[in-house]
Protein backbone atom coordinates (compact mmCIF):
# COMPACT_ATOMS: atom_id res chain seq x y z
CA UNK A 1 0.00 0.00 0.00
CA UNK A 2 0.37 3.41 0.69
CA UNK A 3 2.60 5.53 -1.57
CA UNK A 4 3.46 8.29 1.00
CA UNK A 5 3.43 11.14 -1.22
CA UNK A 6 6.47 12.02 -2.99
CA UNK A 7 7.18 15.16 -0.10
CA UNK A 8 10.81 14.11 -0.26
CA UNK A 9 12.09 14.18 -3.32
CA UNK A 10 15.11 16.41 -4.32
CA UNK A 11 13.88 18.42 -7.50
CA UNK A 12 14.83 16.74 -10.73
CA UNK A 13 15.96 18.30 -13.55
CA UNK A 14 17.08 17.40 -16.76
CA UNK A 15 19.47 18.88 -18.95
CA UNK A 16 19.77 15.74 -21.20
CA UNK A 17 19.60 15.64 -25.00
CA UNK A 18 16.58 18.30 -25.57
CA UNK A 19 15.01 16.50 -28.58
CA UNK A 20 14.95 13.35 -26.45
CA UNK A 21 13.11 15.30 -24.07
CA UNK A 22 10.82 16.62 -26.03
CA UNK A 23 10.07 13.34 -27.48
CA UNK A 24 9.76 11.48 -24.58
CA UNK A 25 7.51 14.02 -23.02
CA UNK A 26 5.56 14.28 -26.30
CA UNK A 27 4.40 10.49 -25.89
CA UNK A 28 3.74 11.20 -22.28
CA UNK A 29 1.16 13.78 -23.01
CA UNK A 30 -0.22 11.81 -25.33
CA UNK A 31 -0.69 8.77 -22.92
CA UNK A 32 1.53 6.71 -24.60
CA UNK A 33 3.28 3.99 -22.19
CA UNK A 34 6.82 4.43 -21.02
CA UNK A 35 8.62 0.60 -21.54
CA UNK A 36 11.96 -0.19 -19.46
CA UNK A 37 13.54 -0.35 -22.49
CA UNK A 38 12.32 3.26 -23.81
CA UNK A 39 14.57 6.17 -23.37
CA UNK A 40 14.13 8.35 -20.45
CA UNK A 41 15.29 11.48 -18.50
CA UNK A 42 17.42 10.16 -15.40
CA UNK A 43 15.41 12.33 -12.98
CA UNK A 44 11.96 9.73 -14.84
CA UNK A 45 14.11 7.08 -13.51
CA UNK A 46 15.36 8.23 -10.45
CA UNK A 47 11.44 8.96 -9.52
CA UNK A 48 10.25 6.29 -10.32
CA UNK A 49 12.56 4.38 -8.75
CA UNK A 50 12.04 5.97 -5.68
CA UNK A 51 8.47 5.83 -5.33
CA UNK A 52 7.89 2.14 -6.35
CA UNK A 53 10.38 1.33 -4.54
CA UNK A 54 9.21 3.48 -1.26
CA UNK A 55 5.72 1.95 -2.42
CA UNK A 56 6.98 -1.83 -2.18
CA UNK A 57 8.53 -1.27 1.10
CA UNK A 58 5.21 0.28 2.85
CA UNK A 59 3.83 -3.05 1.53
CA UNK A 60 6.08 -5.30 3.37
CA UNK A 61 6.56 -2.96 6.47
CA UNK A 62 2.99 -2.95 6.38
CA UNK A 63 2.94 -6.74 6.93
CA UNK A 64 4.44 -6.32 10.50
CA UNK A 65 1.28 -4.56 12.14
CA UNK A 66 -1.67 -6.80 10.78
CA UNK A 67 0.88 -9.56 11.04
CA UNK A 68 0.42 -8.86 15.08
CA UNK A 69 -3.29 -10.35 15.35
CA UNK A 70 -2.61 -13.27 13.03
CA UNK A 71 -2.34 -15.62 15.79
CA UNK A 72 -4.93 -14.18 17.85
CA UNK A 73 -7.85 -13.68 15.05
CA UNK A 74 -11.18 -14.45 16.82
CA UNK A 75 -12.57 -17.09 14.80
CA UNK A 76 -11.05 -19.19 11.81
CA UNK A 77 -12.86 -17.43 8.99
CA UNK A 78 -11.02 -14.40 10.24
CA UNK A 79 -8.09 -15.25 10.47
CA UNK A 80 -7.83 -17.02 7.02
CA UNK A 81 -8.95 -13.79 5.56
CA UNK A 82 -6.28 -11.36 7.39
CA UNK A 83 -3.80 -14.20 6.63
CA UNK A 84 -4.56 -13.97 2.68
CA UNK A 85 -4.82 -10.14 3.46
CA UNK A 86 -1.07 -10.10 4.92
CA UNK A 87 -0.06 -12.29 1.76
CA UNK A 88 -1.77 -10.63 -0.60
CA UNK A 89 0.44 -7.38 0.68
CA UNK A 90 3.76 -9.47 0.74
CA UNK A 91 2.46 -10.27 -3.47
CA UNK A 92 2.52 -6.26 -3.48
CA UNK A 93 5.75 -5.89 -2.38
CA UNK A 94 6.80 -8.47 -5.10
CA UNK A 95 5.02 -6.84 -7.71
CA UNK A 96 6.55 -3.73 -7.35
CA UNK A 97 10.08 -4.48 -6.89
CA UNK A 98 9.72 -6.75 -9.86
CA UNK A 99 8.18 -3.18 -11.38
CA UNK A 100 11.66 -1.58 -9.87
CA UNK A 101 13.71 -3.96 -11.55
CA UNK A 102 12.81 -3.54 -14.66
CA UNK A 103 14.14 -0.11 -14.16
CA UNK A 104 17.86 -1.02 -13.05
CA UNK A 105 17.09 -1.22 -9.27
CA UNK A 106 17.69 -4.69 -7.79
CA UNK A 107 15.54 -5.89 -4.83
CA UNK A 108 18.50 -6.54 -3.04
CA UNK A 109 20.00 -2.92 -2.95
CA UNK A 110 16.50 -2.05 -2.35
CA UNK A 111 15.88 -4.06 0.93
CA UNK A 112 19.81 -2.80 1.77
CA UNK A 113 18.21 1.13 1.71
CA UNK A 114 15.25 -0.41 3.34
CA UNK A 115 16.86 -2.06 6.24
CA UNK A 116 19.87 0.95 6.56
CA UNK A 117 16.96 3.45 6.74
CA UNK A 118 17.88 5.19 3.74
CA UNK A 119 14.36 4.52 1.83
CA UNK A 120 11.15 5.57 3.70
CA UNK A 121 8.27 3.76 3.75
CA UNK A 122 4.80 4.81 4.59
CA UNK A 123 4.64 5.98 7.86
CA UNK A 124 0.81 4.51 9.00
CA UNK A 125 3.10 1.69 9.54
CA UNK A 126 4.83 2.62 12.52
CA UNK A 127 1.23 3.01 14.51
CA UNK A 128 1.02 0.08 16.66
CA UNK A 129 -2.33 -2.19 16.15
CA UNK A 130 -3.97 -2.38 20.06
CA UNK A 131 -7.25 -4.33 19.68
CA UNK A 132 -8.55 -6.76 16.87
CA UNK A 133 -10.73 -3.75 15.69
CA UNK A 134 -7.34 -1.77 14.60
CA UNK A 135 -7.54 -4.97 11.84
CA UNK A 136 -10.63 -3.68 10.74
CA UNK A 137 -9.45 0.15 10.97
CA UNK A 138 -6.18 -0.83 8.37
CA UNK A 139 -8.91 -1.99 5.97
CA UNK A 140 -11.34 0.21 5.87
CA UNK A 141 -8.94 3.51 6.20
CA UNK A 142 -5.20 2.32 5.95
CA UNK A 143 -6.34 0.91 2.24
CA UNK A 144 -9.35 3.18 1.46
CA UNK A 145 -6.55 5.18 1.93
CA UNK A 146 -4.23 3.64 -0.21
CA UNK A 147 -6.91 2.78 -2.99
CA UNK A 148 -7.53 7.24 -3.01
CA UNK A 149 -3.19 7.55 -3.67
CA UNK A 150 -3.58 4.75 -6.33
CA UNK A 151 -6.30 4.37 -8.17
CA UNK A 152 -4.59 7.30 -10.35
CA UNK A 153 -1.61 5.67 -10.21
CA UNK A 154 -3.28 3.18 -12.67
CA UNK A 155 -2.82 5.27 -15.51
CA UNK A 156 0.73 6.31 -14.41
CA UNK A 157 2.74 6.78 -17.52
CA UNK A 158 5.53 4.08 -16.70
CA UNK A 159 3.84 0.58 -18.07
CA UNK A 160 5.46 -1.66 -15.52
CA UNK A 161 3.71 0.38 -12.37
CA UNK A 162 0.33 1.17 -14.06
CA UNK A 163 0.09 -2.28 -15.02
CA UNK A 164 1.03 -3.63 -11.12
CA UNK A 165 -1.13 -0.87 -9.71
CA UNK A 166 -4.16 -2.11 -11.34
CA UNK A 167 -3.62 -5.73 -10.19
CA UNK A 168 -3.04 -4.25 -6.89
CA UNK A 169 -5.88 -1.79 -6.58
CA UNK A 170 -8.38 -4.28 -7.28
CA UNK A 171 -6.73 -6.60 -4.19
CA UNK A 172 -6.75 -3.17 -1.85
CA UNK A 173 -10.43 -2.15 -2.25
CA UNK A 174 -11.61 -6.06 -1.39
CA UNK A 175 -9.19 -5.18 1.79
CA UNK A 176 -10.96 -1.98 2.25
CA UNK A 177 -14.46 -3.66 1.86
CA UNK A 178 -13.18 -6.50 4.27
CA UNK A 179 -12.22 -4.08 6.82
CA UNK A 180 -15.50 -2.17 6.26
CA UNK A 181 -17.49 -5.31 7.13
CA UNK A 182 -15.63 -6.42 10.22
CA UNK A 183 -16.28 -3.35 11.52
CA UNK A 184 -19.86 -3.42 10.71
CA UNK A 185 -20.36 -6.81 12.33
CA UNK A 186 -18.44 -5.77 15.51
CA UNK A 187 -20.86 -2.20 15.65
CA UNK A 188 -23.97 -4.43 15.12
CA UNK A 189 -22.98 -6.85 17.79
CA UNK A 190 -22.46 -5.23 21.23
CA UNK A 191 -21.96 -2.00 22.54
CA UNK A 192 -18.27 -3.66 24.13
CA UNK A 193 -17.29 -3.93 20.40
CA UNK A 194 -18.53 -1.17 19.03
CA UNK A 195 -16.84 1.03 21.81
CA UNK A 196 -13.84 -0.61 20.52
CA UNK A 197 -13.90 0.11 17.13
CA UNK A 198 -14.63 3.57 17.96
CA UNK A 199 -11.30 3.44 19.95
CA UNK A 200 -9.50 2.26 16.89
CA UNK A 201 -10.83 5.25 14.49
CA UNK A 202 -9.71 7.59 17.05
CA UNK A 203 -6.42 6.40 16.53
CA UNK A 204 -5.99 5.58 13.09
CA UNK A 205 -8.04 8.81 11.23
CA UNK A 206 -5.87 11.47 11.61
CA UNK A 207 -2.72 8.88 10.59
CA UNK A 208 -4.62 7.85 8.01
CA UNK A 209 -5.07 10.93 6.63
CA UNK A 210 -1.54 11.87 6.81
CA UNK A 211 -0.97 9.08 4.29
CA UNK A 212 -1.71 11.84 1.29
CA UNK A 213 1.21 13.86 2.56
CA UNK A 214 1.86 17.25 3.61
CA UNK A 215 -0.77 19.88 2.25
CA UNK A 216 0.06 21.27 -0.99
CA UNK A 217 1.22 24.80 -0.09
CA UNK A 218 3.98 23.34 1.54
CA UNK A 219 4.28 20.13 -0.49
CA UNK A 220 7.07 20.94 -3.56
CA UNK A 221 8.63 18.60 -6.78
CA UNK A 222 4.94 17.90 -7.50
CA UNK A 223 4.81 20.07 -10.78
CA UNK A 224 7.41 17.59 -12.64
CA UNK A 225 6.20 14.35 -11.38
CA UNK A 226 2.49 16.08 -12.42
CA UNK A 227 3.56 16.26 -15.96
CA UNK A 228 5.72 13.37 -15.93
CA UNK A 229 2.11 11.85 -15.13
CA UNK A 230 3.48 9.65 -12.19
CA UNK A 231 1.02 11.89 -10.18
CA UNK A 232 -2.25 13.47 -11.65
CA UNK A 233 -3.79 14.77 -8.14
CA UNK A 234 -2.04 16.89 -5.25
CA UNK A 235 -1.91 15.73 -1.82
CA UNK A 236 -4.68 17.54 -0.81
CA UNK A 237 -7.22 16.72 -3.82
CA UNK A 238 -6.95 13.10 -2.56
CA UNK A 239 -7.41 13.82 1.19
CA UNK A 240 -10.59 15.87 0.43
CA UNK A 241 -11.78 12.75 -1.83
CA UNK A 242 -10.82 10.20 0.74
CA UNK A 243 -12.47 12.27 3.94
CA UNK A 244 -15.33 12.59 1.12
CA UNK A 245 -16.36 9.16 0.85
CA UNK A 246 -14.93 8.13 4.35
CA UNK A 247 -17.18 9.97 6.56
CA UNK A 248 -20.62 9.26 5.88
CA UNK A 249 -19.23 5.37 6.07
CA UNK A 250 -18.03 5.85 9.47
CA UNK A 251 -21.74 7.79 10.06
CA UNK A 252 -23.11 4.66 8.72
CA UNK A 253 -21.44 2.74 11.26
CA UNK A 254 -22.74 5.43 14.12
CA UNK A 255 -19.28 6.08 15.17
CA UNK A 256 -17.92 9.99 15.10
CA UNK A 257 -15.02 11.39 13.52
CA UNK A 258 -12.34 12.62 15.93
CA UNK A 259 -12.63 15.92 14.61
CA UNK A 260 -14.63 18.93 16.20
CA UNK A 261 -14.09 20.99 13.31
CA UNK A 262 -15.67 18.21 10.65
CA UNK A 263 -18.98 19.62 9.29
CA UNK A 264 -20.64 19.43 5.66
CA UNK A 265 -20.23 22.74 3.10
CA UNK A 266 -23.62 22.37 1.37
CA UNK A 267 -21.53 24.80 -1.23
CA UNK A 268 -18.95 22.91 -2.11
CA UNK A 269 -20.15 19.40 -1.35
CA UNK A 270 -17.36 18.58 0.69
CA UNK A 271 -16.47 17.77 4.10
CA UNK A 272 -14.53 20.25 6.03
CA UNK A 273 -11.60 18.70 8.12
CA UNK A 274 -9.63 20.34 10.92
CA UNK A 275 -6.02 21.17 10.99
CA UNK A 276 -3.70 17.91 10.47
CA UNK A 277 -0.94 18.20 13.14
CA UNK A 278 1.68 18.24 10.78
CA UNK A 279 4.20 18.21 13.46
CA UNK A 280 3.35 14.56 14.48
CA UNK A 281 3.77 13.56 10.87
CA UNK A 282 7.21 14.99 10.65
CA UNK A 283 7.90 13.27 13.87
CA UNK A 284 6.94 10.15 12.92
CA UNK A 285 8.28 10.30 9.40
CA UNK A 286 11.81 11.13 10.90
CA UNK A 287 11.47 8.17 12.90
CA UNK A 288 10.00 9.00 16.32
CA UNK A 289 6.42 7.08 15.98
CA UNK A 290 5.77 4.82 18.75
CA UNK A 291 6.95 1.45 16.21
CA UNK A 292 8.89 3.03 14.03
CA UNK A 293 12.33 1.51 15.63
CA UNK A 294 10.46 -2.10 16.26
CA UNK A 295 9.59 -2.35 12.39
CA UNK A 296 13.29 -1.48 11.65
CA UNK A 297 14.49 -4.19 14.42
CA UNK A 298 11.92 -6.94 12.72
CA UNK A 299 12.42 -6.33 9.14
CA UNK A 300 16.53 -6.85 10.23
CA UNK A 301 15.46 -9.76 12.18
CA UNK A 302 14.07 -11.73 9.70
CA UNK A 303 16.73 -10.12 7.34
CA UNK A 304 19.55 -11.83 9.66
CA UNK A 305 18.02 -14.88 10.70
CA UNK A 306 17.00 -15.65 7.19
CA UNK A 307 20.47 -14.80 5.77
CA UNK A 308 21.37 -18.67 6.49
CA UNK A 309 18.43 -20.33 4.48
CA UNK A 310 19.30 -17.30 1.31
CA UNK A 311 22.76 -18.66 1.04
CA UNK A 312 21.86 -22.16 1.47
CA UNK A 313 19.52 -21.56 -1.57
CA UNK A 314 22.30 -20.12 -3.89
CA UNK A 315 24.69 -22.41 -2.95
CA UNK A 316 22.26 -25.44 -3.82
CA UNK A 317 21.86 -24.14 -7.06
CA UNK A 318 25.16 -23.80 -8.01
CA UNK A 319 26.10 -27.30 -6.67
CA UNK A 320 22.94 -28.30 -9.65
CA UNK A 321 24.41 -26.39 -12.10
CA UNK A 322 28.04 -27.40 -11.32
CA UNK A 323 26.64 -31.15 -11.61
CA UNK A 324 24.64 -30.44 -14.71
CA UNK A 325 27.57 -29.01 -16.39
CA UNK A 326 29.65 -31.93 -15.51
CA UNK A 327 27.29 -34.34 -16.82
CA UNK A 328 26.96 -32.21 -19.93
CA UNK A 329 30.92 -32.47 -20.58
CA UNK B 1 -24.24 -39.53 17.75
CA UNK B 2 -21.40 -41.49 16.46
CA UNK B 3 -18.57 -40.98 19.55
CA UNK B 4 -15.94 -42.76 17.24
CA UNK B 5 -16.25 -40.15 14.00
CA UNK B 6 -16.89 -37.06 16.23
CA UNK B 7 -13.20 -37.89 17.80
CA UNK B 8 -11.32 -39.17 14.77
CA UNK B 9 -12.69 -36.07 12.50
CA UNK B 10 -11.53 -34.05 15.92
CA UNK B 11 -7.91 -35.49 15.83
CA UNK B 12 -8.08 -34.23 12.11
CA UNK B 13 -9.49 -31.32 12.81
CA UNK B 14 -6.98 -30.33 15.52
CA UNK B 15 -3.80 -31.55 12.93
CA UNK B 16 -4.81 -28.94 10.66
CA UNK B 17 -5.85 -26.11 12.92
CA UNK B 18 -2.42 -26.24 14.97
CA UNK B 19 -0.21 -26.78 11.94
CA UNK B 20 -2.18 -23.57 10.65
CA UNK B 21 -1.98 -21.69 13.87
CA UNK B 22 2.14 -21.82 14.27
CA UNK B 23 2.87 -21.16 10.13
CA UNK B 24 0.77 -18.52 10.38
CA UNK B 25 3.34 -17.06 13.14
CA UNK B 26 5.82 -16.78 10.61
CA UNK B 27 3.73 -14.41 8.44
CA UNK B 28 5.98 -11.16 7.88
CA UNK B 29 9.26 -12.98 9.37
CA UNK B 30 10.72 -15.57 7.13
CA UNK B 31 14.00 -15.50 5.32
CA UNK B 32 12.87 -14.69 1.78
CA UNK B 33 9.68 -12.24 0.96
CA UNK B 34 8.95 -15.37 -1.08
CA UNK B 35 8.60 -17.81 1.59
CA UNK B 36 6.20 -15.39 3.33
CA UNK B 37 3.91 -15.85 0.81
CA UNK B 38 4.47 -19.78 0.49
CA UNK B 39 4.11 -20.36 3.76
CA UNK B 40 1.09 -18.29 4.40
CA UNK B 41 -0.11 -20.41 1.34
CA UNK B 42 0.18 -23.36 3.51
CA UNK B 43 -0.98 -22.53 6.55
CA UNK B 44 -4.23 -20.74 4.89
CA UNK B 45 -4.40 -24.60 3.10
CA UNK B 46 -4.77 -26.17 6.44
CA UNK B 47 -6.79 -23.63 8.36
CA UNK B 48 -9.13 -24.17 5.36
CA UNK B 49 -8.91 -28.08 5.94
CA UNK B 50 -9.61 -27.45 9.97
CA UNK B 51 -12.40 -25.42 9.49
CA UNK B 52 -14.49 -27.86 6.83
CA UNK B 53 -13.47 -30.65 9.44
CA UNK B 54 -14.17 -28.93 12.64
CA UNK B 55 -17.61 -28.03 10.96
CA UNK B 56 -18.01 -31.90 10.43
CA UNK B 57 -17.46 -32.70 13.68
CA UNK B 58 -19.70 -30.72 15.00
CA UNK B 59 -22.39 -31.99 12.73
CA UNK B 60 -21.40 -35.46 13.64
CA UNK B 61 -21.66 -34.17 17.21
CA UNK B 62 -24.96 -32.67 17.04
CA UNK B 63 -24.76 -30.61 20.03
CA UNK B 64 -24.78 -27.41 17.96
CA UNK B 65 -20.96 -26.36 18.33
CA UNK B 66 -19.49 -24.52 15.10
CA UNK B 67 -16.30 -24.16 13.66
CA UNK B 68 -15.17 -21.77 16.17
CA UNK B 69 -16.58 -23.23 19.31
CA UNK B 70 -14.44 -26.65 18.93
CA UNK B 71 -11.58 -24.61 17.85
CA UNK B 72 -11.75 -21.75 20.47
CA UNK B 73 -13.80 -23.01 23.41
CA UNK B 74 -12.13 -26.27 24.24
CA UNK B 75 -9.03 -27.00 26.44
CA UNK B 76 -5.83 -28.32 26.95
CA UNK B 77 -6.38 -31.49 27.49
CA UNK B 78 -9.31 -32.08 24.82
CA UNK B 79 -7.00 -31.48 22.05
CA UNK B 80 -5.97 -34.15 20.08
CA UNK B 81 -3.87 -33.17 17.58
CA UNK B 82 -0.55 -35.23 17.23
CA UNK B 83 2.87 -33.69 18.95
CA UNK B 84 4.36 -33.26 15.72
CA UNK B 85 1.99 -30.06 14.48
CA UNK B 86 2.43 -28.14 17.80
CA UNK B 87 6.13 -28.23 18.28
CA UNK B 88 7.70 -24.42 17.85
CA UNK B 89 8.27 -22.79 14.92
CA UNK B 90 11.89 -22.83 15.80
CA UNK B 91 14.55 -21.89 12.92
CA UNK B 92 13.50 -22.51 9.49
CA UNK B 93 14.96 -25.85 9.19
CA UNK B 94 12.87 -27.12 12.08
CA UNK B 95 9.65 -25.53 10.42
CA UNK B 96 10.33 -27.53 7.16
CA UNK B 97 11.42 -30.72 8.83
CA UNK B 98 8.12 -30.63 10.57
CA UNK B 99 6.30 -29.73 7.47
CA UNK B 100 7.87 -32.14 5.32
CA UNK B 101 7.24 -35.26 7.57
CA UNK B 102 3.72 -34.15 8.55
CA UNK B 103 3.41 -33.87 4.45
CA UNK B 104 4.99 -36.90 3.60
CA UNK B 105 2.60 -38.77 5.92
CA UNK B 106 -0.86 -36.68 4.72
CA UNK B 107 -0.33 -36.77 1.12
CA UNK B 108 -1.00 -40.92 0.75
CA UNK B 109 -3.58 -40.17 3.83
CA UNK B 110 -5.82 -38.61 2.44
CA UNK B 111 -5.36 -40.08 -1.03
CA UNK B 112 -6.32 -43.31 0.84
CA UNK B 113 -9.36 -41.12 2.55
CA UNK B 114 -10.88 -40.16 -0.75
CA UNK B 115 -12.01 -43.91 -0.50
CA UNK B 116 -13.81 -43.48 2.64
CA UNK B 117 -17.54 -44.62 3.23
CA UNK B 118 -18.00 -41.36 4.83
CA UNK B 119 -18.92 -38.93 1.82
CA UNK B 120 -18.18 -35.81 3.68
CA UNK B 121 -14.49 -37.02 4.74
CA UNK B 122 -14.16 -38.44 1.27
CA UNK B 123 -14.79 -35.21 -0.38
CA UNK B 124 -12.74 -33.17 2.65
CA UNK B 125 -9.69 -35.55 1.59
CA UNK B 126 -10.20 -34.93 -2.22
CA UNK B 127 -9.47 -31.53 -1.82
CA UNK B 128 -6.76 -31.43 1.03
CA UNK B 129 -4.88 -33.95 -1.46
CA UNK B 130 -3.69 -31.36 -4.00
CA UNK B 131 -2.98 -29.18 -1.32
CA UNK B 132 -0.98 -31.95 0.76
CA UNK B 133 1.32 -32.78 -2.61
CA UNK B 134 2.04 -29.00 -2.83
CA UNK B 135 2.95 -29.00 0.60
CA UNK B 136 4.92 -32.02 0.12
CA UNK B 137 6.79 -30.56 -2.49
CA UNK B 138 7.62 -27.36 -1.11
CA UNK B 139 9.05 -28.64 1.98
CA UNK B 140 10.95 -31.30 -0.16
CA UNK B 141 12.67 -28.96 -1.80
CA UNK B 142 14.07 -27.11 1.12
CA UNK B 143 15.16 -30.16 3.11
CA UNK B 144 17.40 -30.82 -0.46
CA UNK B 145 18.30 -27.17 -0.56
CA UNK B 146 19.41 -27.00 2.96
CA UNK B 147 20.73 -30.50 3.47
CA UNK B 148 22.92 -29.70 0.43
CA UNK B 149 23.13 -26.24 0.40
CA UNK B 150 26.04 -25.13 3.43
CA UNK B 151 27.73 -26.12 6.01
CA UNK B 152 25.71 -24.20 8.23
CA UNK B 153 22.52 -25.29 6.84
CA UNK B 154 23.61 -29.03 6.50
CA UNK B 155 24.00 -28.88 10.51
CA UNK B 156 21.00 -27.33 11.14
CA UNK B 157 18.68 -29.45 8.43
CA UNK B 158 20.26 -32.47 10.48
CA UNK B 159 19.58 -31.25 13.14
CA UNK B 160 16.16 -30.27 12.91
CA UNK B 161 15.46 -34.22 11.78
CA UNK B 162 16.62 -35.70 14.80
CA UNK B 163 15.04 -33.12 17.07
CA UNK B 164 12.01 -33.94 15.48
CA UNK B 165 12.48 -37.71 14.60
CA UNK B 166 10.57 -38.69 17.58
CA UNK B 167 7.53 -37.08 17.18
CA UNK B 168 6.72 -39.21 14.23
CA UNK B 169 6.09 -42.85 15.45
CA UNK B 170 2.76 -41.17 16.63
CA UNK B 171 1.46 -40.35 13.00
CA UNK B 172 1.27 -44.40 12.48
CA UNK B 173 -0.47 -45.28 15.96
CA UNK B 174 -3.89 -46.82 16.05
CA UNK B 175 -6.28 -46.35 19.12
CA UNK B 176 -9.21 -48.12 19.44
CA UNK B 177 -10.92 -45.20 17.80
CA UNK B 178 -9.29 -45.40 15.01
CA UNK B 179 -9.22 -49.19 14.48
CA UNK B 180 -12.85 -49.49 14.87
CA UNK B 181 -13.43 -46.83 12.30
CA UNK B 182 -11.08 -48.83 9.90
CA UNK B 183 -12.96 -51.58 9.85
CA UNK B 184 -16.12 -49.54 9.25
CA UNK B 185 -14.47 -48.19 6.14
CA UNK B 186 -14.15 -45.23 7.42
CA UNK B 187 -11.05 -44.12 8.46
CA UNK B 188 -7.56 -44.86 6.87
CA UNK B 189 -5.08 -47.24 8.95
CA UNK B 190 -2.07 -45.30 9.70
CA UNK B 191 0.16 -48.21 10.13
CA UNK B 192 -0.70 -48.62 6.10
CA UNK B 193 1.28 -45.52 5.62
CA UNK B 194 4.68 -46.60 7.17
CA UNK B 195 5.95 -48.18 4.33
CA UNK B 196 5.13 -45.48 1.93
CA UNK B 197 6.36 -42.50 4.53
CA UNK B 198 9.57 -44.15 5.18
CA UNK B 199 10.12 -44.41 1.13
CA UNK B 200 9.60 -40.59 1.01
CA UNK B 201 11.18 -39.53 3.84
CA UNK B 202 14.46 -41.38 2.71
CA UNK B 203 14.90 -41.08 -0.58
CA UNK B 204 14.62 -37.33 0.24
CA UNK B 205 17.18 -37.09 2.90
CA UNK B 206 19.23 -38.89 0.54
CA UNK B 207 19.09 -36.45 -2.18
CA UNK B 208 19.75 -34.21 0.61
CA UNK B 209 22.90 -35.75 1.80
CA UNK B 210 21.01 -36.37 5.14
CA UNK B 211 21.57 -39.19 7.91
CA UNK B 212 18.22 -41.17 8.36
CA UNK B 213 17.80 -41.23 12.23
CA UNK B 214 17.68 -44.97 13.71
CA UNK B 215 14.03 -46.41 14.58
CA UNK B 216 13.56 -45.62 18.52
CA UNK B 217 11.19 -43.88 20.71
CA UNK B 218 8.75 -42.74 20.10
CA UNK B 219 7.04 -39.61 22.00
CA UNK B 220 3.01 -39.91 22.20
CA UNK B 221 0.27 -38.46 24.27
CA UNK B 222 -1.55 -36.19 21.19
CA UNK B 223 -4.37 -38.05 20.77
CA UNK B 224 -5.22 -38.27 24.52
CA UNK B 225 -5.01 -35.28 24.97
CA UNK B 226 -1.22 -35.07 26.83
CA UNK B 227 0.26 -32.04 24.89
CA UNK B 228 4.01 -30.26 25.18
CA UNK B 229 4.37 -27.41 28.11
CA UNK B 230 4.66 -24.56 24.99
CA UNK B 231 0.76 -26.03 23.81
CA UNK B 232 -0.77 -24.29 26.60
CA UNK B 233 0.94 -21.40 24.92
CA UNK B 234 -0.29 -21.47 21.97
CA UNK B 235 -3.87 -21.33 22.99
CA UNK B 236 -3.41 -18.48 24.64
CA UNK B 237 -2.66 -16.90 22.13
CA UNK B 238 -4.96 -18.67 19.64
CA UNK B 239 -8.19 -18.75 22.23
CA UNK B 240 -7.44 -14.76 23.33
CA UNK B 241 -10.48 -13.18 21.80
CA UNK B 242 -12.95 -15.99 22.60
CA UNK B 243 -11.79 -15.82 26.03
CA UNK B 244 -11.64 -12.36 26.99
CA UNK B 245 -14.73 -11.69 24.95
CA UNK B 246 -16.74 -15.04 25.12
CA UNK B 247 -20.19 -14.78 23.18
CA UNK B 248 -19.72 -12.36 20.62
CA UNK B 249 -20.04 -12.23 16.95
CA UNK B 250 -16.83 -11.05 15.31
FE1 LIG C 1 -0.43 -0.56 -1.62
FE1 LIG D 1 -1.01 -3.78 -0.62
FE1 LIG E 1 -4.12 -4.02 1.20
Amino acid sequence: MYTQALNNLEAVTDVEDAGRNAAFQARVDNEYKIEPNDWMPEGYRKTLVRQISQHAHSEIVGMLPEGNWITRAPTLKRKAALLAKVQDEGGHGLYLYSAAETLGASREELNEQLLSGKAKYSSIFNYPTLTWADIGAIGWLVDGAAIMNQIPLCRCSFGPYSRAMIRICKEESFHQRQGYELLLTMCKSSQEQKDMVQDALNRWWWPSLMMFGPSDKDSQHSAQSMAWKIKRFSNDELRQKFVDATVPQAHYLGLTIPDEDLKFDEETGHWEYGEIDWSEFARVLKGDGPCNRQRMKARRKAHEDGAWVREAALAHAEKKKARKAQKAA
Amino acid sequence: MNDRLFAYTLRLADDAAILGQRLGEWCGHAPTLEEDIGLANIALDHIGQARALYTYAGEVEGKGRDEDQLCFLRKEREFSNCLLVEQPNGDFAETIARQFFFSAFMLPFWEKMKASRDETLAAIAAKAEKEAAYHLRHSAEWVIRLGDGTRESHERMQDAIELLWPFTGELFEADDTVKALVAEGIAVDPATMRDVWGETVKKVLGQATLEMPEEGWAQTGGRSGIHSEHFGHLLTAMQYMQRAYPGLKW
